[in-house]
């Protein structure tokens, strides 16, 4: 099968617009989680979430403007202008903009997200009940559609090969890039955008995600602790917004323009729990199985891994039962293995995480660095794995893996290695 | 240009993201001011909001230009 490349990041996320921004916070342990100011939260449970610090765009703020000519802002939610900027960010910092019909044909997308245009759709119930059909927008739909990422970014950058999309809740992003990878290893696309973006911070999915017990409500008065995984105090995630999005390429086409080649994607391994609506499965053996599939795909051992970015996103059941798989997976390699959960710092972007998570990797790799996972005071299980609390740690990284699990029980696992001839 | 007339190329300049000066009268929303279908779909519904009026479906088809979406409006609006 061809070789597939990452050429090309770009993000919108609660640490700032642009991947430099948001990853050099990472790396200072900061969090993006605050208390909610764009709707009334007194009567839900959870008052916080990691929200995206609009502005001018100055000093790595998001300016939608920046993104998105007003008139098509207005039509449209959130989810579909961070997948723009981020997009737009990708394809620049890859130098490719297709101009003949042969390269805009050999570029596809595939930008997922987990629940697409929430908030569209609760303002439109609410004005359909008040006010009657007639004044429903023709762009209702269009906006709110969970593939109109991928559509859009399809239309602005004029990328004519697949027009796809994922939608596997909290593992769409992961999905995105791995399915991506695979239609250019088989050669029904040269290049592929791909990943994923998220809009979810509302009454309604507030209150969605509060009834299914999913949300932190233990830290309103104090937001950036709210985010800790593995921590015995932990008590839900962190609600996160925002987008990543990644340029995969054919190593040769890469290679033949002169591209700047980050990483290469070498394993890509999928899984069901077949267990429960929203709790993981307690064995862990779903991700036990995407992570192993992951690993036989990429053709190595799991002593080979130098850095996990888990999913782990600060619940109480699901941090120690993807701990417990990976120490399954691990075995004696366990002790020279570091784990992270990013999320610690971004909150939970749910259907972008993957992609975001993705990047965080490849950065991993390019800086030899591993990011923190902040908030880890007190580990709730004790294990030979460095899940490295607070601070991030430079050591040399050339392989790794990123787990991302969904409600529905599906699981993803990529894995990224420096690029080696 | 009448008051209703003002208030027209108001909705049109803030719906379609033009330059005020492109809005005049025998501009078309389509050919002159980049609308697709759905754009002046909403721009009907933008006047109706506006003036308090039904436009059905049928005087819809006949609104082409901003002079078309005046007239109509002089002849029809309620507010």
């Amino acid at each position: 099968m061809r070789r597939v490349v990452v050429t090309g990041l770009g993000m919108v996320t609660p640490l700032g617009c642009g991947v430099e921004p948001t990853w050099k916070r990472i790396l200072n342990g900061e969090s993006g989680a605050r208390r909610i100011e764009s709707f009334d939260v007194s009567d839900l449970q959870t008052k916080i979430a990691c929200v995206v610090p609009r502005g001018d765009g100055s000093n790595g703020s998001f300016n939608a403007d920046q993104w998105m000519e007003p008139k098509d802002q207005r039509k449209v939610d959130d989810f579909i202008i961070f997948g723009m900027a981020a997009a737009k960010q990708a394809l620049d910092d890859a130098n490719w903009h297709p101009e003949s019909e042969e390269d805009k044909c050999a570029t596809g997308t595939m930008i997922g997200s987990g629940i697409g245009g929430l908030n569209g759709i609760a303002d439109t119930a609410i004005l359909l009940k008040e006010r009657g059909p007639r004044r429903v927008s023709p762009f209702f739909i269009p906006g709110r559609l969970i593939n109109l990422a991928s559509g859009y970014v399809s239309i602005e950058h004029g990328l004519k090969g697949p027009n796809h999309s994922v939608v596997t809740a909290c593992s769409t992003g992961a999905h995105a890039i791995g399915d991506a990878a695979r239609l250019i290893a088989l050669g029904d696309a040269d290049v592929m955008v791909s990943g994923g973006a998220e809009s979810p911070i509302s009454r309604i999915g507030i209150a969605g995600f509060n009834a299914a017990r999913a949300l932190s409500t233990g830290f309103n008065e104090t937001p950036e602790k709210a985010s800790r995984p593995y921590d015995k105090d932990r008590d839900g995630f962190v609600m996160g917004e925002g987008a990543g999005v990644v340029v995969l390429e054919e190593l040769d086409h890469a290679r033949r323009r002169g591209a700047r080649i980050y990483a290469e994607v070498i394993g890509y391994g999928l899984s069901g729990d077949a267990y429960h609506i929203t709790s993981p499965s307690p064995d862990g053996d779903g991700g036990f199985r995407s992570m192993s599939a992951a690993l036989k795909r990429a053709g190595l051992t799991p002593s080979d891994l130098d850095y996990i970015n888990a999913h782990g996103t600060s619940t109480p059941l699901g941090d120690e039962i993807e701990l417990g798989a990976v120490e399954r997976l691990l075995g004696n390699a366990a002790s020279k293995v570091a784990m992270s959960s990013t999320k610690s710092s971004t909150g939970h972007l749910l259907g972008a995480a993957g992609a975001i998570e993705a990047i965080f990797a490849i950065l991993a790799i390019r800086d030899n660095v591993v990011p923190p996972t902040i908030n880890l005071d007190n580990p709730s299980v004790q294990t030979a794995i460095d899940l490295v609390p607070h601070t991030a740690k430079k050591r040399e990284i050339n392989v790794v893996l990123s787990n991302s699990f969904g409600f529905g029980g599906t699981n993803a696992s990529v894995i990224i290695r420096r690029l080696a001839d | 240009m009448s008051d209703i007339g003002e208030r027209v190329k108001k909705i049109v300049v803030e719906h379609l993201g033009v330059e005020p000066e492109k809005v005049v009268d025998n501009a078309s929303f389509i050919d002159d001011l980049g609308a697709d279908s759905l754009d002046t779909v909403e721009l009907v519904m933008a006047f109706e909001e506006e003036f308090g009026c039904e436009i059905p479906d049928d005087a819809a088809e006949t609104i082409l230009t901003v002079g078309d979406a005046t007239k109509f409006l002089e002849k029809n609006a309620k507010s």
